[in-house]
This record gives structure tokens, sequence and C-alpha cells, in this order.
């Protein structure tokens, strides 16, 4: 089953590599990792997408406050949470088709960041349904480049 | 005032009350080592290896339970450190690494002897440290200390750039370490601790199966009183040999692959297993489905990831094993159980067991047997003595024939199983007891993988002593070559050794060879009476196999007992 990991660490030199590498030694997978600063400048806070059944989801919670580094893991998928993730994708539509890409970034709320005069730059937030949904529907329209953010998620209150 | 790096190092090295550095200097530790030129109280035991000094510190830590500490230059002497490391860190044990590093402004630059340790070596330490100025150095030290030797121990390194050691700046040590992110548990969960007091008392076939984490909590005197209270028999694994007496009425022996037969059968029909600071570790296990098939099991370790990581445990109890054996025996005692009567039926089992398949060997009257010479090391010190091993056959022989009473009197690489440790680690516990009898019972391969430190033995004079059990073979490669590979011995013979005792001579040390059964115990008596570093060559029996053995893959009930099959021919030495 799929978990979303949100991890407070000190911001110290080397702590994403001794993350990053407790999945990879221990032979655990990370699908996406994001990280970014807090309001508190010593600490940072990353979020992981890991799949894994209770037992390996129990270790990678266990060895990961093992790090000496790492102050609070939590497994957000016990809980209730709000998961977004930002794409930026550039098409390169044949003449016919741009108004049919427009239209598409319209229903998403997709928003047009960059434009050339063969290509067209959206940038498009939403979970993971939205943004799978948006690359399908503009697939046909020809996309050159696509980068993702990787989840960052919160619990609800 | 201002102090340079260098003399901030050393004086955070007495703040930690550290008397010995196990150490090779180079290019960027220059200025540390100068330092420690006119130091009184810290010695230096130069090594011949940094690997060397590695397994030195590694064995006076666990002589002590004091930290061990290693300082080394950069690139080279750094990663030759790393198997030093790793065996501490499988067998958690507290160790702090100084690496020298390139000046700041190099790192990075591909520079002379620049190698990231830090990065080579983030999965085989507990926690590392590049100190970038020397406003930080002791506040690293400091940190790097309190690590090391709290919660389940372990090796911690801690890089230090050539201008770091320069810089300079007040010294300010802390007071405590004080980490947000690290907060070792020592008590344990009472109300977990009352379910497992409740467990034991319902049990019927109650098993105590302890490790490492016995010795490195302190906590032998609180498991023989569980054991007494209880009068529940008791397995070690190799890293807890010496935690519970060798030669207590309630000691089954090691367990495992080439555990005993009663202490195999105990856990594999028990209805409790009590794991108190162990693992369940691959060789410990066997097929782990039918370690203990019909028991609930008990966990006690300082370490979360330890419990539930390779068995399903019923009641987890994570905390320090000391703490909790303590809190668990009070609770135990006031259930005022009529324990004697309860456990008659289970120990006779047991001792029915141990009738079936002792612990045994074949006699021969021409050729030494490996084994011999262990009993009479046994027998000559009376197991008065802190015996190291190398890895393999002699390690498994040492285990099962030599009865350890006291803790910290076996050091061996259980965990990484590394070939070359028991020399340099005899010569660290040496350093820590100069009084007292240290002995490596070798193999002649495993020696020959750090055989220059006998330079550093002679040197520090100290007498330090090794039984080769010499088979000319990679003894435990060949034995499953032998048993599993249809007796192909690809690249085990290890026919063309040196000559030991001459090897001895040329560096200063002593050398003495028993070639017969009948040598062995005059040139042992002669051995211990020498007041240097003598190599005692023990030319042995080479196809001598260790049994029983479980065979890889398979439940720990189903092991094989090879030489009682020969019994009938020859005599068979039945071993109390």
């Amino acid at each position: 089953m799929r978990h979303i990991i949100s991890i407070i660490v000190e911001n110290k030199f080397g702590v994403l590599s001794r993350v990053a590498g407790l999945f990879s030694g221990r032979g655990y997978n990370i699908e996406t990792v994001a990280v970014g600063p807090t309001l508190d400048p010593e600490v940072s806070q990353m979020t992981i997408v890991t799949n894994g059944d209770d037992q390996v989801l129990e270790q990678i919670t266990k060895q990961l406050n093992k790090l000496i580094d790492v102050i609070k893991v939590v497994d957000l998928t016990e809980k209730e949470f709000v998961e977004r993730e930002t794409a930026l994708i550039k098409v390169a539509p044949p003449p016919e088709g741009r108004a049919e890409v427009l239209r598409t970034a319209e229903i998403f709320r997709a928003r047009i960041v960059d434009s050339s005069p063969k290509t067209s730059t959206l940038q498009v937030t939403g979970d993971e349904k939205k943004i799978a949904a948006i690359i399908e529907l503009l697939k046909p329209y020809g996309i050159k480049d696509l980068v993702r953010t990787g989840k960052v998620a919160i619990a609800r209150e | 005032m201002k102090i340079s790096g260098a003399e901030i190092f050393l004086e955070a090295l007495r703040r930690e009350g550290v008397k010995v550095v196990f150490g090779y200097p180079g290019g960027v530790v220059l200025k540390v080592f100068d330092v420690l030129y006119d130091e009184k109280e810290i010695k230096v035991v130069l090594s011949r290896h940094e690997q060397g000094a590695t397994h030195m510190a590694d064995g006076y830590a666990r002589a002590t339970g004091r930290p061990g500490v290693v300082l080394v230059t950069s690139g080279p002497g750094a990663t030759n450190t790393v198997t030093g490391i790793a065996t501490a860190y499988m067998d958690s044990i507290p160790l702090v690494v100084f690496t020298g590093q390139v000046p700041t402004k190099m790192i990075g630059n591909d520079a002379f002897q620049e190698a990231d340790i830090v990065g080579i070596t983030r999965p085989c330490t507990k926690h590392s440290y590049l100190v970038k100025d020397v406003a930080d150095l002791a506040g690293a030290i400091k940190e790097a200390f309190y690590i090391a030797s709290t919660g389940r121990p372990g090796p911690v390194l801690v890089d230090i750039p050539k201008d770091v050691f320069l810089d300079k700046a007040e010294f300010r040590y802390p007071e405590e370490a004080k980490l947000r992110s690290y907060n070792p548990k020592y008590a344990g969960n009472k109300w977990q601790i009352k379910q497992a007091a409740q467990a034991i008392a319902k049990a019927k076939k109650p098993v105590i199966y302890a490790g490492g984490g016995v010795l490195l909590s302190g906590a032998a005197e609180e498991l023989r009183d569980l054991a007494e209270i209880t009068q529940i028999p008791v397995t070690l694994t190799l890293m807890g040999l010496g935690g519970f007496p060798g030669t207590h009425p309630l000691f089954l022996g090691m367990l495992g692959m080439h555990g005993t037969y009663q202490a195999n059968m105990a856990v594999y029909r028990s209805d409790l297993v009590i794991a108190i600071g162990a693992r369940f570790d691959d060789r410990v296990t066997g097929k782990v489905e039918e370690f203990c098939p019909e028991a609930k099991i008990i966990h006690v370790d300082i370490d979360p990831t330890s419990i539930k990581k390779n068995v399903h445990v019923d009641v987890p109890i994570v905390g320090d094993v000391k703490h909790v054996l303590r809190d668990l025996n009070t609770m135990l005692r006031e259930l005022k159980e009529p324990w004697e009567a309860i456990r008659k039926a289970w120990l006779r089992q047991v001792a029915e067991w141990q009738a079936e398949h002792p612990p045994a060997y074949e006699w021969s009257d021409e050729v030494i047997k490996p084994q011999y010479v262990i009993e009479k090391i046994y027998d000559l010190t009376g197991g008065d003595a802190i015996i190291t091993t190398e890895v393999g056959q002699c390690q498994m022989w040492t285990a099962q024939f030599f009865k350890f009473n006291r803790p910290r009197t076996f050091l061996n690489s259980g965990g990484l199983g590394t070939m070359g440790y028991g020399f340099p680690a005899a010569i660290g516990a040496q350093m820590a007891f100069p009084d007292r009898l240290v002995i490596d019972i070798a193999g002649d391969a495993s020696l020959e993988m750090n055989i220059q430190e006998l330079a550093t033995a002679v040197i520090q004079r100290l007498p330090v002593k090794v039984a080769i059990l010499n088979n000319r073979f990679l003894g435990m490669v060949r034995q499953w070559q032998e048993l599993f590979f249809g007796g192909r011995y690809s690249s085990s013979d290890m026919t063309g050794q040196p000559d030991f005792v001459r090897l001895a001579e040329a560096y200063g040390a002593v050398g003495l060879r028993a070639e017969k059964p009948s040598e062995v115990e005059p040139v042992l008596k002669e051995a211990f009476r020498i007041s240097r570093p003598v190599l005692i060559d023990c030319v042995v029996d080479r196809y001598e196999n260790v049994f029983p053995m479980v065979p890889a893959g398979k439940g720990n009930h189903e092991m094989i007992f090879g030489q009682e099959k020969k019994s009938s021919e020859r005599g068979l030495r039945a071993v109390g």
C-alpha cells in the first residue's frame, strides 16, 4: 500500500543523503520526495511517498526515527490529510489544437506561464488524479517536456 | 584564550576521560599528532594498518565498555578504517573514529588523499560529522562520544579538515550533549513488562534467548536473577556469551547454526521465547518460520527497529535490558509462584536433549584436534582470560568448547564476521588490561589478514597470545565445500602458509609449535609463562568440521551431527 510520510529533520549537512541512503540501503522504494524549509530555519520538512505492507512501513518509520537528525516522522496515510503536487507541462500543439489546449487548461484551472510561437507551458496544481488526468488529455497534442514537484502533504485539523 | 583545533581536540579527549588512542598519522593530521607528542595522560598506540587500529579500539571497547578511539589521516587512512567501523556497527560497539580531511576549501576537488569518508561510512556508522568550523569542533566531539556510548551503542565518525585543526577558537566544552532528535529510552513500559511477567507465569516450556544487549547494558546479574527466580533455561547468542555463566546448570549453550542440540530443541519446542538484547539474526533462527513455531515471543531491546524486524512479537518492550529486567524481576518475585515445581518437567526434557547430543568431538592420539586446544586453554586458565577469536571454525569451536563465565571476556566479530579481527582486538583488550591473560584463538588464514600488528604488540610490549589452529585451509569454506559442493576445494586450500614460528621471531615475538596432541599442554603452559607476545602454531587436523550444524535454509531442529556417526569406529570424547 502507498504511504505519504512527513519527516521533520535537522537542517544539517548530509541529512538528505542519510534519509535517501536509508531507503536504498534497506531496499525500500521512494516514489517521490519533496524537501523544503519550515518556519524554523534550523529545521526542514520532507515529504516522501513510498509503498510497502504494514511491516515494511513500521520498519521504515522506526528506521527513520533512529536517524540522529530526524526529529519527527508522521505517516499521514493514517490520518486525514491534504496532498498537492504541481506540474509544469510544455506542449507543442499543431495550430488547430491550440484552442483545445487552452480549453483543457481552463477546465483544470491550469495557468499558462510561458508561451512561444510553437509551445505553451502550463502550470497545474492538484492531487494525483488531477495531474494524471490533464497529462492524459494533453498527450495527443504533443507534450514536449514535463516536470513535477513531487507530492507535498499536510494533515487536516 | 583561543587555542588551535588540534589543542581543542586534545582537551576534549581529556574531558572524555580517554586513556588511549589507536591511530596512524598522515599529511592532514600532522598538527594533531604534533600536539599528542607531548601528551602524558593519553597514550597513542601506533598500529601498522588503520584497519588494525580500528579493531584495536573495538577490542578495547568490548573489553572495557568504554568507547574506543581511533585517529587516522584522510583518504586511504580513512578508507582503511571502513571494515573496522562496519565490524563495530554490526555488533553495536561504541567507537569514535576521527579522520583527517583535506582543507575545507579543497573538499570536493579530488584533492590529494581526499575521500568522502562521511559518505562512504554513512551506512555503517550510527552517526557522523564533518566539522567545517573550528568553533563547532568541541561540540561535535562531545556529541560523538555521547551518541556512540548511549542507547544502542555504535561507531561515530568525526571528519576534521586540516585547516580546522590549525584554526583557533575559544575552548568551550558542553557539560552535556543535548539533541532534540535523539533521546534513547531506557525504562521499559510498565504495562508491557507486566504482560511479560504474566506470560512467564503462564508458560510451561519457556526459554530465555539472550544476546549481546545483555553485555552492552551490563545486565549479566539481572539476567541471572531472572533465570534463577523463574528456573527458566538460558541460551545465548554468539554475541551474548559471557552474559550468563557458561557453567550454570540452567545454561543450554549457544543456539543457532552451530549451537547445541538442547538449545535449538528447547527453543523449537518452547511455548514462550523471552528474547533479551538479541535480534533474531539469520544465523540464530535458521529457517525463521520453524525457529519457535509454538511459542509466544517477548522481546526486550533498546532499539525499536530490532523488534518485529524478522519475527512477529507478542510482547514488545523497548528499553534498556538492565532497566527492564530489574522491573521484570521485581514483578516476578512478587508473584511467588512455586517456580521449581512448575519447571520440573520442562527441565527434565531439556536434560534429555542434552544427554542425547552433548557437545563432542572425535579424539585422536596422532593428530591435534582443534577442539582439544580450546579445551586445554580453558583448563589451564580456569576460564580466567580474555579470549578473542578470528572468524570461521576457530570462532565456532571457541563458542562451543570454552565456558565463558564473565561478561566482556569473549570478543569476536559476530555480525560482520570479519577475518583478521581477533588479533588486533586482543591487542586493544591487552592495552586496557595489561595484567590479564589475553588470547586470540585464531585460524591461520584469518590471522594473516592483520598479521602486521605483531609489530604493534612487540613494540608496545603487550604479552598477547595467539593460539593458531593451523589447518592450512579456509576451514569453514572448506567445510561447506565438503558438505555442499562435493568436496571441490576451490580456492580454500592455504597450503604454503609461512612458518609461523620463524615469522614470530622475525617480528621479535616468540614462536612455539605443537604438532602432536601430547605437545599441546606443555606448549600452552610455556606460552602463558612468557611475558611477551607469543604465536603458538598448533598444527591441527586439516579436515575437522564444526558440528552440530544447521544447513542453510533448514530449521534449527534439523541439525546434522557429522562426527557422531563415526564415533563407533573411534572413541568419542564427550565434553561436560
